[in-house]
């Protein structure tokens, strides 16, 4: 069985420039396989490539060079589109239209018979959380509303492969949490997500692989406790009520040491020094351990050696 | 394929109304039967030719607007606000998109025009039922002239041209540049006669050749409109009617072919 989204050596210039133009390489050489049924994170800063790569795989935007399949089809293919669903970054309907007409207008152009695509309207936007609002105009709407139709409208045909341009943008904390539930749930359906994201928690809770994107190159792939960078590096405690003395003297084997508050502390260490013992030392004396987090390099982090990393080969290549 | 063309034309149709276009009805109603009464006061035996003038005129004019300001947008207003998006994912052509979009404005057009008619038709009845006998007998052609209907067909096929040649310069340019460019080529291919006989007034050549070439290549508006005969009663033959019609769908057709191969080709940043 063909994968569900296949990319060789996906490329894009873009012409920048009005009277000379020249061109900016926004994806650099792609190469990626998604298997059936997974969630697949695509992740990077602004500017990486993410949305390009979406564009691609969706054919709003043709490669300079290299090509793409999806079940199996290349990208253009309009029998292939029955089965895939999009939600656009920032998404916008048309306004004049309520999110009831929307759905069933899409619903039309796969086919579906004015009843059943109203049905099947009301179903998703139950799903989503839109209530009586359905009957509004989606002038009226606000960011959040518009990002919960943006991601029905992705469902309107039940498609077997979903793409997603950073669903959880615009959204408040209750709004995240149900994108992810809906994520999941689409995965116990055996669909296969694939969506890009700027935060790497989001990639955590819900991704059995990620890619990671840094100036329009790939530069680690896998799950994300095997990409290296991912790994703990130390981990961080949190006490009270800890004598002066005693912070004094376990804080020698501390990387990190910050009063936060009156009688409170937060201390890093090293994966050297186990939690266990150090932990001990710290309350022996009267104290209360508050919290303790392991510490890893973040996506950001990850994002400013990697982008640094490309500057320097930039660098070295135009010498 | 006709499915698809058929639900984004209807949605075109119902954004049109949502938005409030037709209200350039009630602008046409209010304009013919104000002129209807004050013309009626002022003129004498010629009210009926007046108003067939005014009211041919205005159905022109008004749908040049709503082609031009609409069909410029057609496609622009979708990669502005990036509503394309989401609707190129979804299981349809871009040359499906382009033909649903240009037979949504021509929908839009065909309505407006038919009520305007309607509404034109009712006030020269009304003149018509006004009149005494003798006055009705002085009138070049019958108020109710069903000729009239053959000049209003030829000015939609002129608007149908005026359609495609905004979408076609929307999939390229800015809105404002092809507002611009659709107004121009209208202008001049009422005056496109000219450039073919600019032989006989030029000596050059190779500007006689230009001026040809550039008479086959823009369109020919003049033909299409035969509202001066038909108001002073000279007949339009229906053969004729066949043959400009023809030509303005092989046209459009010409101008849609080359429409949908730009967009096609084109990158949604």
């Amino acid at each position: 069985m063909p994968a569900a989204i296949e990319a060789v050596d996906l490329t894009k210039d873009y012409k920048v420039g009005f009277w000379r133009p020249r061109p900016y390489r926004a994806l650099d050489g792609l190469t990626l396989a998604v298997e059936r049924g997974e969630v697949f994170g695509f992740l990077g800063p602004n500017g990486a490539g993410k949305t390009t790569t979406l564009k691609l795989l969706v054919q709003l935007v043709h490669p300079t060079r290299g090509h793409a399949r999806i079940l199996g089809s290349p990208v253009g293919d309009v029998a292939m589109k029955r089965r895939i669903g999009y939600l656009p970054e920032h998404p916008y309907f048309y306004d004049y239209l309520t999110a009831e007409e929307l759905l069933t207008y899409f619903g039309g152009l796969f086919g579906q018979s004015g009843a059943d695509a109203r049905a099947r309207a009301s179903r998703l936007l139950d799903e989503v959380g839109i209530g009586a609002e359905r009957r509004l105009q989606l002038r009226k709407f606000s960011k959040g509303m518009i990002q919960r139709v943006g991601l029905a409208q992705a469902l309107v045909n039940d498609p077997e492969v979903v793409f997603l341009d950073e669903p959880m943008s615009g959204l408040d904390p209750l709004g995240r949490r149900d994108v992810r539930a809906l994520i999941l749930r689409l995965r116990d359906q055996g669909r296969t997500v694939f969506f890009s994201s700027h935060i790497l928690a989001d990639a955590e809770a819900l991704c059995s692989r990620v890619a990671v994107l840094a100036r329009g190159r790939l530069v680690a792939q896998g799950r994300i406790s095997d990409i290296v960078a991912f790994q703990p590096r130390g981990w961080e405690a949190v006490v009270e009520g800890v004598p002066e003395a005693t912070i004094a003297r376990v804080g020698e084997r501390a990387s990190r040491q910050q009063r936060i508050s009156e009688g409170r502390y937060a201390l890093e260490f090293s994966v050297d020094h186990p939690p266990e013992r150090v932990v001990a030392d710290l309350v022996a004396d009267g104290g209360r351990l508050v919290s303790i987090t392991p510490v890893r390099e973040t996506l950001e982090d990850f994002f400013v050696s990697h982008v640094a990393a490309a500057d320097a080969v930039d660098r070295m290549e135009r010498r | 394929m006709t499915g698809t063309i058929g639900r984004i034309a209807v949605n075109v149709f119902r954004e049109s109304v949502r938005d409030k276009v037709l209200y350039n009805l009630v602008a046409f109603a209010v304009l013919m039967i104000g002129a209807s009464v004050l013309i009626g006061q002022l003129s004498a035996g010629q009210e009926v030719k007046i108003i067939k003038d005014l009211g041919l005129a205005s159905m022109s004019v008004f749908g040049l607007f709503m082609a031009v300001f609409i069909g410029i947008g057609l496609v622009a207003k979708e990669v502005e606000r990036r509503s394309i998006y989401a609707l190129l994912a979804k299981p349809i052509t871009r040359t499906e998109l382009l033909l649903g979009k240009y037979a949504g404005l021509v929908l839009t057009l065909v309505v407006n025009l038919a009520i305007m008619t309607a509404a034109f038709y009712a006030v020269l009845a009304w003149m018509n039922w006004q009149a005494s006998e003798g006055l009705r007998k002085s009138w070049e052609a019958p108020a109710l002239d069903p000729a009239l209907l053959k000049a209003i067909w030829l000015v939609l096929v002129q608007l149908m041209i005026v359609t495609a040649v905004a979408l076609l310069f929307s999939t390229f340019s800015s809105p404002m540049l092809s507002a611009a460019l659709t107004f121009g080529l209208y202008v001049v291919g009422h005056f496109n006669a000219d450039l073919r006989n600019f032989e006989s007034v030029v000596s050059s050549r190779a500007v006689a050749w230009v001026a040809r070439g550039l008479y086959y290549l823009l369109p020919n508006f003049a033909p299409l409109d035969v509202k001066a005969q038909v108001v002073h009663g000279t007949p339009v033959p229906l053969g004729y009617l066949a043959l400009t019609t023809g030509y303005a769908l092989l046209y459009i057709a010409a101008l849609l072919t080359l429409a949908a191969w730009i967009f096609s080709r084109r990158d949604f940043k």
